[in-house]
């Protein structure tokens, strides 16, 4: 199987063709630099990216916090992430590391806390 | 049973209810959109016209005679935005010169005062930034800018503070003629009424042609402008317009009211009387066609452009009076340029024929004059820091562009015929109105409409109907 | 009025203005007051809640909200005064400020410094003369991105993005990721202004088509947006008839530029260029009038906050040490009739800061910010001393979405006493 791909190490954005035979890559063409190489096995094998969203607070002085996966989790858990934060909502107050959900979609990753929010009384 | 229904909430239909508010009446103005000033009032130059374009002995030449000597008065009386800045028609071709004279003639028959013919010399002292291309001009001292919200919804809050109901989000669907009076039959329901007022700018034609077999047509003339950064204040102090032509008075570069620059409009003849959407072809005559006029537009300066609409009618003339097959039927149709300089005219006329016809007695109550919102900036710093003690809500600035307080938007909720849409907010406190046009302060200001009205912010609109801003995250 | 004074008046609590402070009280200057227009510290960052952030200067990657809350930390922890919710009205030429908030009303500081960190705004519809009607559902690409993650609130379900910036990149990743449709991404430029990771991640990731040489040429809709046409342009920006594509929206984005605010610096008298639309600096990024300095997206904008932060850091250490000069009662004519080097922008290169270098006031290695006014590939980026070329630094791709610099060593320039201008730009060979 070819896998076409941009590398995104730095402006250039080189071309880059990724061969794979039998779930081992053969061949890596078009890069221009080691980066774009490991680059490209990467994203290959296994392409991971961090999520980051915001949730609703209750009783804080801010009405949503910011949050992320602590680690990256793989891109095919992007949207299962994203559907385990639905409907969620956190009570002040937040600090930043505080987990949100333990184990998100099962990726093993929690979701954390991103931003302070103090309490208010209502 | 109303005495009086007004069709529209535009210059004309405010400015008949503030007039028939000083009688005792009961009236009420029937507005399809949200608020007032929703369609042609909003969208057009702000000049107060001199008067001497319009035709000599015709109702257009005297009424907007009238209304520009009205003005300054009224805006005093009103509380709002009014300039008189003078006005210059430039003369670019020595054959067009016997032109600028008969325009000067008009003028002096028509009545206008302190007119004169100057040369390029007395033009370039006037405007540094005029064409070189100008050989003459007729200046005009009398000629002025409006603010046309400020001007409308002045008018509205006064006849509401007087008495006059005003009904939105309300179309009049059909007329009908009872042995004394109408049915006017709307989506919100009907209304039955002695005597029916059609001020309803570009539908003007429909609403007459529901009750009369002697039809009219309003062609709706759509104007684009661009309006420029206040950085460009200045740039030009009187307004300039080219000499007119057979589509009126050509693309003016004017100051406004708020120390803007605007250039406009162009006359482009459409079919769609909701049609006011600019076109690629406009904006690009526009920006052609200003640099006649002056040198080094800071065209790049354009800070936002939209289209208005002109109730036009083929004998350039304002319908106003009773129509003949429908009595109690008064007609305010075909209100084009230069209808804002005269609506302080039409209200009078048309008021007092309402008030000879139903014999009203003078409102004993009525009170003339409005304030306007408030406006920090005309403070001195000890008055406006004891404003903020008072209410610390006039500290807090929503609208950086343009500078505008938390205190002038809730007084802009709260007065009478408040504000209920972000435009709504716009145009009473030009929140919106600046540099950024909105991206920072419409969260803000959707924020507190929505506190204030008690509702969800998902209902907050831009400008009614279907205008909804936001939705939710699921 | 209640009058206040302090040494050095920041304006705006941004990344930009946190990173002055801290810096300035680091050299020794006690008395500084930040001043913040909005709820809180942090800036456009709080709602940046990508990751990203840091690399530089922290290394490792952070998302906006903690990138400002390390600066917010150090700011608190150090005791910088600071004052929320208060809207800088006027600013005098000899630095009295005036501001406004709802506890203390107006009132007046006397300043020794300032330090201009007020940030951008995003170009709006109208800049851009598009024509058709004036519907909800037109919004900067910021504003929405406020909406999403501030305010929690979607601005439509079904999203055409005008312009390729980066916060157009992410805001096609974050309202797809929240449930939205984005159809297409146009870019009039025959180039993307962004990041190539936000062209990968944030576009292709998902499926979202990047149409280069693009734009919207009318809009659908009288209340709110029913859809935009797009259609391809020629080189010099004109749609090419019978090239039009009609896509049903609900949601225009516009990611079409941004505009650094300097309607304060203007009150002040500061001079500004037009190429950056921000102050002109010297070395201390000390704009014309003396002891005002700016930096951040004021001066000019930045792709990257860490960059910022730095050029900050560098602001506030200057205008301490203008305060330290002002405070010993030196005289400061001696600076006025110091040598003063021009930088030239040319062939290539579209403005570059500083714009002027005083060598005796100069730090032993000054960096110079510069752009690029297209694409190029394989360029040399050649600094000049006069005539001589005393740098040429091979580069495989410059972009005009990516700050490039030079440095600059004072004894280098000390070796030129008679040099009147330094010369930067771009050479094939």
């Amino acid at each position: 199987m070819e896998h076409n791909l941009i590398c995104i190490g730095c402006p250039l954005g080189c071309m880059m063709k990724v061969e794979v035979e039998e779930g081992q890559i053969t061949t890596i063409t078009g890069n221009t630099c080691k980066r774009g190489e490991a680059y490209a096995i990467k994203e290959v094998t296994s392409p991971t990216r961090l999520v980051t969203s915001t949730v609703k607070v209750e009783g804080g002085n801010l009405s949503m916090v910011s949050v992320k996966t602590k680690t990256d989790i793989p891109k095919n858990k992007i949207f299962d992430v994203m559907k385990s934060l639905q409907g969620i909502s956190v009570k002040a107050p937040v600090h930043i590391g505080d987990v949100i959900i333990s184990n998100a979609a099962d990726t093993g990753v929690d979701i954390i806390a991103t931003k302070q929010v103090k309490s208010v009384n209502l | 049973m109303y005495d009086v229904v007004i069709i529209g909430a535009g210059v004309s239909g405010c400015a008949i209810a503030r007039e028939l508010s000083r009688y005792e009446v009961r009236a009420c103005v029937l507005e399809k959109e949200e608020d007032v000033c929703c369609q042609t009032s909003k969208a057009n130059s702000g000049i107060v016209h001199a008067g001497y374009d319009a035709a000599h002995g015709s109702m257009m030449a005297e009424l907007n005679v009238i209304g520009n000597q009205k003005m300054e008065a009224l805006s005093k009386e009103l509380d709002f935005a009014f300039v008189k800045n003078g006005s210059l028609v430039v003369c670019l071709d020595i054959d067009a010169l016997p032109n600028l004279y008969k325009l000067y003639e008009n003028g002096i028959a028509n009545g206008v005062k302190e007119l004169r013919i100057l040369n390029q010399e007395e033009v370039r002292e006037l405007e540094p930034n005029i064409s070189d291309q100008v050989i003459a001009a007729l200046y005009a001292s009398t000629a002025g800018i409006v603010c046309p919200f400020g001007l409308t919804i002045a008018f509205a809050e006064n006849a509401a503070m007087n008495g006059i109901e005003f009904c939105f989000d309300t179309k009049v669907e059909e007329i009908e003629k009872l042995r004394s009076g109408f049915i006017i039959r709307t989506n919100k329901g009907n209304v039955v009424t002695k005597y029916v007022v059609n001020a309803a700018g570009v539908y003007s034609d429909e609403i007459h042609n529901m009750v009369s077999e002697n039809k009219i047509h309003i062609t709706p003339r759509r104007g684009d402008y661009c309006l420029l950064d206040k950085a460009t204040e200045g740039f030009v102090k009187q307004t300039i317009f080219q000499l007119p032509d057979k589509f009126g008075k050509g693309v003016l570069v004017s100051p406004t009211a708020h120390g803007n620059t605007i250039v406009g409009p162009t006359a482009i003849d459409i079919l769609d009387k909701e049609g006011s959407n600019t076109t690629a072809e406009g904006l690009n005559h526009l920006i052609k066609t200003a640099g006649n006029t002056v040198k080094n537009l800071p065209i790049r300066q354009v800070i936002t452009s939209f289209a208005g609409l002109r109730a036009h009618e083929e004998h350039h003339e304002f319908i106003i009076g009773e129509v003949e097959d429908a009595e109690g039927f008064i007609d305010c149709a075909a209100i084009e340029s230069p209808g804002l300089t005269s609506s302080p005219a039409i209200g009078e006329k048309v008021a007092t024929l309402l008030a000879n016809k139903l014999s009203l007695h003078k409102n004993e109550r009525f009170n003339g004059t409005r304030k306007g919102i408030l406006n920090p900036k005309t403070l001195s710093p000890q008055e406006r820091n004891a404003l903020i003690a008072k209410n610390p809500e006039y500290g807090n600035i929503i609208c950086r562009c343009e500078s505008i307080s938390e205190g002038e938007i809730l007084d802009a909720i709260h007065r009478p015929l408040g504000a209920k849409s972000l435009d709504g907010i716009k145009r009473r406190t030009r929140a919106g109105m600046g540099r950024c046009q909105a991206g920072f302060c419409s969260p803000k200001t959707m924020q507190i409409l929505a506190r204030e009205l008690n509702l969800d912010a998902l209902e907050i609109t831009k400008c009614g109907g279907e205008s909804k801003l936001l939705l939710d995250r699921r | 009025m209640k009058q206040l004074i302090y040494d050095i008046v920041i304006v705006g609590g941004g990344p930009a203005g946190l990173a002055a402070a801290i810096e300035a009280l680091k050299e020794g200057v006690e008395r500084i007051l930040i001043i913040e227009r909005d709820r809180e510290l942090g800036g456009i960052l709080n709602q940046c809640i990508h990751n990203g952030f840091g690399l530089h200067t922290f290394k490792e990657e952070l998302t906006g909200p903690e990138y400002a809350q390390r600066f917010m930390e150090e700011v608190k922890e150090k005791h910088i005064e600071y004052k929320l919710n208060t809207m800088v009205m006027d600013i005098t030429p000899n630095k009295v400020v005036t501001a406004m908030n709802t506890l203390e009303g107006m009132f007046e500081i006397e300043a020794k410094a300032i330090i201009l960190a007020m940030g951008c705004r995003e170009r709006s519809r109208g800049a851009l003369n598009i024509p058709g009607y004036r519907p909800a559902g037109i919004f900067s690409a910021g504003t929405a991105q406020r909406f999403v993650n501030i305010e929690g609130y979607m601005p439509g379900r079904e999203v055409v993005i005008l312009g390729s910036g980066d916060i157009g990149l992410i805001m096609a990743r974050r309202m797809t990721l929240e449930g939205a449709k984005v159809k297409v991404v146009a870019e009039i430029m025959q180039y993307s202004g962004g990041l190539k990771r936000n062209i990968v991640q944030c576009l292709d990731d998902y499926g979202i088509p990047l149409k280069l040489s693009h734009t919207v040429v009318e809009i659908k809709g009288k209340e709110r947006v029913e859809g935009v046409t797009i259609a391809e342009v020629d080189k010099t920006g004109k749609p090419i008839e019978g090239t039009e594509e009609y896509y049903t929206c609900d949601t225009l984005l516009l990611s079409v530029g941004l505009i650094p605010e300097n309607e304060v610096s203007k009150q002040i008298g500061v001079e500004l260029s037009n190429v950056t639309s921000g102050p002109t600096v010297n070395e201390s990024l000390e704009t014309s009038v003396p002891g005002v300095f700016a930096c951040g997206n004021v001066l000019h904008v930045h792709d990257l906050v860490d960059f910022v932060s730095e050029e900050a850091a560098q602001a506030g250490k200057n205008a301490a040490k203008y305060v330290k000069r002002v405070q010993k009662d030196l005289n400061t004519l001696d600076e006025e009739l110091m040598h003063e080097i021009l930088l030239i922008p040319t062939q290539g290169v579209r403005y570059t800061v500083p714009q002027t270098i005083r060598p005796e006031c100069m730090e032993e290695e000054q960096v110079i910010r510069f752009r690029v006014g297209d694409v190029y590939r394989n360029r040399y980026v050649s600094v000049y001393f006069d005539n001589e070329r005393v740098l040429h630094k091979k580069r495989p791709i410059v972009a005009p979405g990516e700050m490039e610099n030079v440095y600059l060593k004072k004894e280098d320039i000390l070796k030129y006493p008679e040099l009147s201008q330094i010369t930067i730009k771009l050479e094939e060979d």
